[in-house]
């Protein structure tokens, strides 16, 4: 597969549909396993990576799953298409920029599985979903996970479980992660007030690219820290209970501001657009901040002619690799905010002429 | 001078040929956008798990305490002073070779030591990784005592039992 088929597609966590979609962007789990018979990828030599590399390559040419796996070398991979990869969240920054060796990912055509192979751990199974799914991202993922395990003999203990590189990820070895847009909860300024409450039940709170990564376009990630002494179904219940909580928080958040500020919210929604539409220069952050008023003013129906689709894609083909792909050669910093602007103004006006 | 502090910022401006000077310190440059904010914080894994490994009540004076500091790991040879530092694991066995501190660090991430979800689903899958982690042991201690036909008739067996396991 050339990766810049991937290039005009949404990706699944971007769908913009699913459940709760107006608050939840995309639900995604990770599984960590490791291999029984080599050393963590941090300790394994070369060799031993390689070895890992085509046993996993193996395993998953040869398991029946409903969607085929493409494997994907990143060492030999172009810094650029690793980054892509990074924005669309098919692998992690680490994986990207960070580990040395053997190392690869295998996904899906829809974007909605991937096989990490040393990461922090062999294999780092993911499954997104748009929308609130955490019931079929984890059928999806246990169905995965099983059909691997029948080729591959995972590090398993008795009394430890999966066994990982890093003990905070032992036991399931799942990170259950939800990804929210709060812009309500930001503009009325109770969110750090959520995020108090979440941590003292010991739940996560990240930005769009995990650990230590900022909130921007008030997206947050939401995701269990616990991964021993519960099951997969009490882990996941946990989150989903909060996050329930959450989404009725900024629902009636929302409707405050519509009944009380709603002209006011028009305004900002307005101003948004026109800033988008017609800027020459524009960060990534600035284009992310936009996008996010614009985003609420559609799920507050205060403009009905941008589908939600539209600001899924302006979000993630504005993103540094994304644009760069999109213009066929590589840009530097102040390149990159004049081609962000002149595509945002291009695709937004494309988008007012089938008004 | 924005308050009392000692100022220990000391801005220089140079705006259309005039100097401007500032002096203040840290907590107002940083009140005022002077600073550039403090690093995204990734978790330090170091910093967290040599604080959860700390004895309860941090002790001022360097104490002589027991911290197995001899602790490593027979197959892949982590020091305890390799997983302070690193906050990371070398290899499955580390899991049984560092059991002591292992536990107590445990139960402060997860207040739990006992894994209670999914288990392989082909239980022989389990068995045997359980299996060949005793040999393994086995076999390190065997090479310990230089027992080296025992080490041996282990190391087939391991082999035997790692063929299988592709076969599978």
């Amino acid at each position: 597969m050339n990766l810049d088929t991937l290039l005009p597609n949404l990706g699944e966590w971007l769908r913009g549909t699913g459940p709760e979609s107006d608050v939840v962007v995309s639900t995604r789990i990770r599984l960590a396993r490791n291999l029984a018979d080599y050393p963590f990828t941090g300790r394994a030599t070369p060799a031993q990576k390689t070895e890992i590399v085509s046993r996993v390559k193996e395993a998953i040419s040869r398991v029946e799953l409903p969607f085929k796996l493409d494997y994907h070398d990143v060492p030999s991979m172009p810094v650029l298409d690793r980054q892509f990869l990074v924005e669309r969240q098919l692998i992690s920054r680490e994986l990207a920029a960070v580990l040395e060796g053997p190392r690869g990912v295998a996904f899906d055509a829809k974007e909605s599985a991937s096989v990490m192979v040393n990461e922090e751990d062999h294999l780092r199974l993911q499954v997104l979903r748009s929308g609130f799914a955490l019931d079929d991202a984890w059928s999806d993922i246990d169905k995965l996970d099983d059909s691997l395990e029948s080729r591959l003999a995972y590090a398993f203990h008795t009394q430890f479980g999966y066994l990982t590189a890093c003990p905070t990820n032992v036991g399931t070895g799942l990170r259950g992660s939800v990804m929210l847009h709060l812009p309500a909860l930001g503009l009325t300024k109770q969110i750090d007030k959520v995020f108090r409450a979440l941590q003292k039940i010991n739940l996560a709170v990240r930005g769009l690219h995990g650990e230590g990564s900022r909130a921007f376009g008030d997206l947050y990630q939401i995701s269990n820290q616990v991964t021993l002494g519960k099951s997969e179904q009490k882990i996941l219940g946990e989150i989903k209970e909060v996050i329930l909580t959450i989404l009725q928080y900024e629902r009636q958040a929302r409707a405050v501001l519509l009944k009380e500020r709603r002209q006011a919210e028009q305004d900002r929604v307005a101003r948004a657009l026109g800033t988008l539409g017609s800027a020459t220069m524009i960060t990534a952050e600035e284009t992310m901040e936009l996008l996010s008023v614009v985003r609420l003013g559609i799920h507050l129906r205060l403009i009905d002619d941008v589908p939600a689709t539209a600001v899924n894609q302006l979000f993630i083909q504005t993103q540094a690799a994304h644009l760069q792909k999109l213009v066929g050669h590589p840009l530097d910093g102040e390149e990159r905010n004049a081609a962000r602007a002149k595509y945002l103004k291009a695709r937004l006006r494309e988008l007012g002429s089938q008004r | 001078m924005f308050c009392d502090n000692e100022a220990t910022m000391h801005l220089t401006d140079i705006v259309n040929k005039k100097k401007r000077e500032a002096h203040l310190c840290e907590k107002c440059a940083r009140e005022k956008n002077l600073l550039p904010e403090e690093p995204g914080q990734p978790i330090d894994l170091k910093a967290l798990v040599s604080l959860m490994m700390a004895p309860e009540a941090v002790p001022i004076a360097p104490t002589t305490t027991a911290v197995p500091i001899a602790l490593n790991c027979p197959k892949c040879g982590l020091t305890y002073a390799a997983f302070k530092g690193e906050g990371r694991f070398g290899c499955a066995h580390d899991y049984e070779a560092f059991r002591s501190i292992l536990e107590p660090l445990l139960e402060r991430v997860h207040r739990s030591t006992t894994h209670n979800g999914k288990i392989p689903a082909v239980g022989r899958v389990a068995a045997r990784a359980a299996k060949l982690i005793e040999l393994r042991a086995e076999m390190s201690a065997a090479i310990g005592t230089e027992d080296y036909e025992q080490a041996a008739r282990l190391r087939d067996l391991i082999r035997e039992m790692e063929a299988e396991g592709t076969a599978g």
